[in-house]
């Protein structure tokens, strides 16, 4: 239980005292299961393009339509006067993705594939490797986040670092002016979108992504019927969990973008030790020091 | 401040650079690591084992697929894989309109039986309306008419010692150096037994057309589509597949898909 954030104080000879201060931010836990799923997210993500890539086509509602039209998203490859051309087309929008979506390869070796071999895992087409690397990942991924929420809903992670306070939608407007600023207080607390985009992965992205593939479990459907009635059949639960897969993949670019914005070293030490740097209490107006 | 302004620029640069070269070599980096026998593939593969064992204790025996309204019949059953043998003995038994055609019921089994069309037809039957899924992760609902494989196991009566149904099937899928590959598949006893898989020879209210597997395909609606092999002629009761094929149950289980295919 690590419910009070620990300290040490930064005086190094030679520098003027420092009012900065190292904190223990981040639990054992919390780093643990947040490096598991970096690794099963990235197989995840890899091995499920893969398997996009063997219908790159996505459907609303029970069936995939043949003989009627309900696709609302398609990658191809088609020929034209100047040689194949990738298209993807979204809602009857076509768009040309030459080179990276539909056609693409080395120069000389392009090929027909909805999404390019280094964005899948086999590089090259192999549909069954690729269900055995993803429902290998979609077991760790789950129990990790069953040991997390578990472990989080003890040591008060949860409780005390996540849920969203009344100050903290009411500080929201300052905090997304700050964000858009790239100025940020280095706090032991999140600040509010924090505790949103984490929020929202992890009890919204995350379990929305884990339903969506049960959904598509022709055994499971046996079991939780229902599911697929509140998704809206099983080719919506499909497009929801490539929807997911999209959304996840810009949260983890926004996540790259704010530590490379908010100090990579710092950030990564408090995931990595758990010891993260704070600014002076001065510095920061939302530095309440707050424990739980 | 300034110092920490390079070091961040140091790490951006190599940041990107890293996973600039993750991304470009990434992906194959693992393909060696992958094929069927390699050490990495056949850790991963234990995932298959659990998924196996957990959907058998939540489904359990005998719950049902979702089963659908003739509304939701909206098109064609979508053919897949092979769609016309090109088989000489096929050809021949489609040519007589499958009045040759035979079902053996062999193996594991008190009393081998071997079946007319007629007489699988003159058996009780079930229709049911469900949705294929394939492997590949299209969808397509259709209603399928035939005989409970349960009645025909029955009638066979089955060994206590057989642990897997296995389809013997009349189209070639594959040329290897050891001649012509047959498609073939294996399921369990208690998908076997399941009150849904039947023996499919009518297809939304007609015969089962050549491209969906006539005259005899089966249907396991717990399964995706891979599981349920077309231009069905034999069924055997076995107790082991390690010795068929490449050992692991089924043509496209030699290559590489999962044995359960229950997701």
């Amino acid at each position: 239980m690590e419910s009070v954030a620990g300290s040490m104080s930064e005086a190094k000879p030679g520098e003027a005292p420092s009012q900065k201060e190292l904190v223990y931010r981040q639990s054992a836990w919390t780093r643990l299961t947040h490096w598991l799923w970096a690794v099963c997210l990235f197989f995840m993500l890899l091995s499920g393009l893969q398997i996009f890539n063997a219908r790159p086509q996505l459907y609303l509602g029970k069936q995939s339509g043949f003989e009627f039209n309900n696709t609302v998203l398609q990658i191809g490859a088609k020929d034209t006067a100047n040689g194949p051309r990738g298209y993807t087309e979204i809602f009857g929008h076509r768009f040309d993705t030459t080179g990276v979506l539909g056609w693409s390869g080395p120069p000389g070796e392009e090929s027909a594939r909805a999404f390019p071999s280094w964005a899948t895992i086999p590089s090259y087409y192999d549909l069954g490797t690729a269900r055995v690397v993803h429902f290998f990942f979609a077991w760790l991924l789950s129990g990790t986040l069953l040991v997390w929420l578990l472990a989080s809903l003890i040591n008060g992670h949860i409780r005390r670092d996540l849920a969203p306070r009344v100050e903290d939608l009411k500080r929201l407007p300052g905090d997304i002016a700050n964000h858009a600023r790239l100025k940020f207080h280095h706090t032991r607390e999140y600040n509010t979108l924090q505790k949103l985009a984490y929020g929202g992965v992890l009890f919204v992205l995350l379990p929305l992504m884990i339903l969506t593939g049960l959904a598509m479990s022709p055994s499971m459907n046996s079991v939780l019927p229902f599911l697929n009635e509140v998704l809206g059949g099983r080719q919506t639960a499909r497009t929801i969990h490539f929807t997911v897969m999209a959304l996840l993949v810009m949260f983890f670019i926004v996540h790259m973008l704010m530590i490379l914005a908010a100090g990579p070293i710092n950030e990564l030490r408090s995931i990595i030790t758990g010891w993260y740097r704070t600014d002076a209490p001065a510095d920061g107006d939302s530095h309440t020091g707050r424990d739980a | 401040m300034s110092k920490f302004q390079i070091s961040r620029r140091k790490f951006l640069t190599s940041a990107t650079l890293g996973a600039s070269g993750i991304m470009l070599s990434g992906c194959d980096a693992f393909d060696n690591q992958l094929g069927i026998g390699d050490g990495l593939r056949s850790f991963l593969e234990n995932a298959n084992g659990l998924t196996w064992r957990v959907q058998r204790l939540l489904a359990g025996r005998d719950a049902l697929a979702p089963e659908f309204s003739e509304a939701d019949i909206r098109q064609p059953q979508r053919p897949n894989g092979i769609t016309a043998p090109d088989d000489d003995t096929y050809k021949n038994l489609l040519a007589n309109n499958f009045a040759d055609w035979r079902l053996e019921v062999t193996g594991l089994v008190e009393k081998p039986l071997s079946l007319s069309r007629e007489q699988l037809m003159n058996m009780p039957s079930r229709t049911q309306i469900t949705r294929h899924d394939c492997v590949e992760g299209w969808s397509c609902i259709a209603k399928w008419t035939g005989t409970p494989l349960s009645l025909v196991l029955d009638q066979a009566v089955v060994k206590p010692q057989a642990r897997y149904v296995m389809f013997h099937c009349l189209d070639t899928i594959d040329k290897s150096l050891a001649g012509d590959v047959k498609y073939y598949g294996t399921i369990d006893l208690i998908d076997a037994r399941h009150p849904q898989t039947i023996l499919a020879y009518g297809l939304n209210g007609k015969p089962l057309p050549v491209e969906n597997g006539a005259p005899l395909r089966v249907r396991v609606e717990r399964q995706l589509g891979y599981k349920m092999p077309k231009y069905i002629h034999k069924i055997e009761l076995i107790d082991s597949f390690a010795a068929i094929g490449g050992g692991r149950g089924g043509y496209w289980e030699d290559n590489g898909y999962d044995w359960y295919g229950g997701i």
